[in-house]
């Protein structure tokens, strides 16, 4: 078992944000996660790639506690990652997470959705909730449909909804699982170029994506995953122009050249 | 270079009223066979009711004259009709139940006003017109009316109160098994599976025997429970199983994502329940959920055998009264046409919220 943790020293002493040491993880027999040893410190970008089924959605699932982890610690903020449902919902307040397939309330109007987790979580009052949800909603350029529901919208305003909705909880970091990979194609660049913005602005992030024009632009740091286990690590740069690994190397070229 | 085709009107024989006819009733000659011979039933039925209900039948308050008909005696319902609605009430006193008619209709109405609908003081006039309908029926106590007590109740008014008192207290009960059933917590899941699985391979009429013959028997014997109070909870029970399991289809219905969502904004368990998944899984079991209220309605009927005097008891009881003996059809047209406007009500409010309350993917 190597014991090396991963962490972005060229961003040299920025606090850290999610430790991650010994993690491991299964499904029944299935070892789905193996030695992950990882940090994740303030205001750095991660994308996490790899081929489908090599556990990176699972990674960042296991973060917020969508997915229970069998051996290891995570602690985010500090507050460590146990069954404690007080450290399960103080974590989930800080970690903000949009989904592949969006998962907006159906039932709910735009503005709804945007304050259910202030309204509810947080205990705001309805008008300054709105005031915020407001200010998101402009930020991602849906600040007109705020009285429309999900169904109404597209694929790609919709993506951009839940992102104004885990804003809204003003995380610390936010997750992205795959938040491009249910959009058509013409609208994958309206939900990258929110992403871009919140980068620039200085919010801690992990994307798992293939979108690696995305990747190769914001990312501080690459992580390669294959069959559960972290393959490779390093700076986009040393990531896309130098890749140690020969299985980095391949599936760079599968995504990149086809 | 292409010119853009001009918009024609369709062909005539396809629009208008002959053009839905020839689709709906002639096209092609098996539906114009089968439209005849509807007709033919239809007419063969209601040409004989017609001549019962009209032609033949007398509104006279004397059976006597009645009899020279060969057709319906409404003169029988002229006569019975207040027995019908609420039993052997006492005759002077029935002003209480219709007065209690009158507030229920009255909040109704409130509630169904747009600006009012979220107003916390209708929520809490609605829980006092609960007790205040009871108070005023029942008397006694602090009312200053003469007692009531519930074996005089009857009647349309006793079904609707079985009825409503099972779908209100029910309702709650079976969300909370629904939630159980599909938890994975460890001593209630199995609670709620049995409780749903036991009362559900049960006829509600044993239901009702073990609530009125068998529960006294466990009771010391002193302690006398009232007969309306056992079967409103036998029936309660009952339909707590059944609506519970038409709940957990609408929780499963729901995509994990939903939870998923609500878990990663950091809401607690009732707040997710509450805020995301009831208000979703309610809006998608309302037809089965209607159709379960609209069982209860009609199996409160079966109260008959413990003693209690609703609605179809009345039909036996007045009809053996000697004056008007025998007019079981008049009996039977009038609750049918009772029975019908209640639940015909249930249904049409049910399509009402179903298009009102947006569902997912619309």
């Amino acid at each position: 078992m190597h014991t090396q943790t991963y962490t972005a020293t060229h961003l040299g002493d920025a606090p850290v944000v999610i430790d991650i040491k010994g993690l491991n993880k299964w499904y029944g027999q299935f070892h789905v996660l193996k030695d992950i040893n990882m940090q994740v410190r303030k205001q750095e970008k991660v994308v996490i790639c790899g081929p489908s089924g090599s556990g990176k959605s699972t990674l960042i699932r296991t973060i917020n506690r969508l997915e229970e982890h069998q051996e290891g610690v995570i602690t985010v903020e500090g507050t460590p990652l146990t069954n404690d449902v007080r450290h399960i919902e103080r974590i989930r307040r800080e970690v903000g997470m949009v989904f592949q397939q969006f998962n907006l309330f159906p039932h709910l109007t735009i503005l709804e959705n945007v304050t259910a987790g202030p309204i509810h979580v947080r205990k705001m009052p309805r008008k300054e909730a709105e005031a915020i949800a407001y200010t998101y909603l402009e930020r991602v350029g849906i600040g007109e449909q705020a009285r429309k529901f999900p169904g109404q919208l597209s694929g790609g305003q919709q993506q951009r909804v839940a992102i104004a909705r885990a804003l809204a909880m003003q995380p610390k970091v936010m997750l992205f699982d795959e938040p491009t990979s249910a959009l058509d194609p013409e609208m994958i660049k309206e939900v990258l170029d929110v992403m871009r913005e919140l980068a620039d602005q200085g919010m801690t992030m992990i994307c798992v994506t293939h979108e690696m024009g995305f990747a190769r632009e914001v990312a501080d740091t690459m992580v390669f995953m294959d069959k559960g286990q972290i393959v490779e690590y390093a700076t986009a740069e040393e990531f896309f122009t130098a890749p140690r690994e020969e299985r980095c190397r391949m599936f760079l070229d599968q995504i990149l050249n086809h | 270079m292409v010119h853009d085709i001009p918009d024609r009107l369709p062909p005539a024989a396809t629009v208008g009223v002959w053009g839905w006819i020839r689709a709906n009733l002639l096209c092609p000659w098996y539906n114009a066979l089968l439209t005849a011979g509807s007709l033919y039933l239809i007419w063969r039925a209601v040409v004989p009711f017609w001549n019962w209900a009209v032609v033949n039948a007398s509104i006279s308050l004397d059976p006597a004259v009645a009899k020279q008909h060969s057709g319906a005696a409404w003169g029988f319902l002229r006569e019975m009709w207040p027995v019908f609605m609420t039993g052997i009430y006492p005759a002077e006193e029935r002003w209480r139940p219709l007065l209690a008619l009158c507030l229920v209709l009255v909040m109704v109405g409130l509630t169904l006003l747009r600006p009012l609908r979220r107003a916390t003081w209708l929520r809490a006039a609605w829980l006092a017109t609960h007790l205040l309908v009871f108070a005023i029926i029942r008397g006694g106590g602090f009312t200053g009316l003469p007692a009531v007590g519930t074996h005089y109740w009857g009647g349309l008014m006793l079904t609707i109160l079985l009825a409503s008192v099972a779908m209100i207290a029910a309702f709650p009960i079976s969300i909370l098994l629904a939630l159980g059933r599909t938890s994975n917590m460890p001593i209630a899941r199995p609670f709620c599976v049995a409780y749903i699985e036991l009362i559900r391979g049960v006829p509600l009429i044993t239901i009702l025997f073990m609530a009125s013959v068998v529960l006294p028997l466990f009771l010391p014997s002193n302690m006398e429970l009232d007969k309306l109070l056992r079967a409103m909870v036998g029936i309660t029970m009952f339909f707590s199983a059944y609506l519970a399991e038409n709940i957990r289809g609408g929780l499963q219905g729901l995509s994990r994502g939903q939870y998923e969502a609500a878990d990663a904004l950091g809401m607690s368990y009732w707040q997710k329940i509450r805020v995301v998944i009831l208000p979703q899984a309610l809006r998608i079991v309302i037809p089965p959920m209607v159709n379960n209220f609209i069982g209860i309605l009609k199996d409160t009927s079966l109260v008959g055998i413990v003693g209690l005097v609703d609605l179809l008891q009345i039909a036996f009881a007045t009809t053996s009264n000697p004056k008007w003996f025998g007019r079981l059809e008049e009996a039977y047209v009038f609750i049918a046409f009772w029975y019908w406007v209640l639940c015909f009500g249930l249904s049409s409010y049910s399509q009402h919220l179903e298009r009102k309350i947006p569902s997912a993917g619309k």
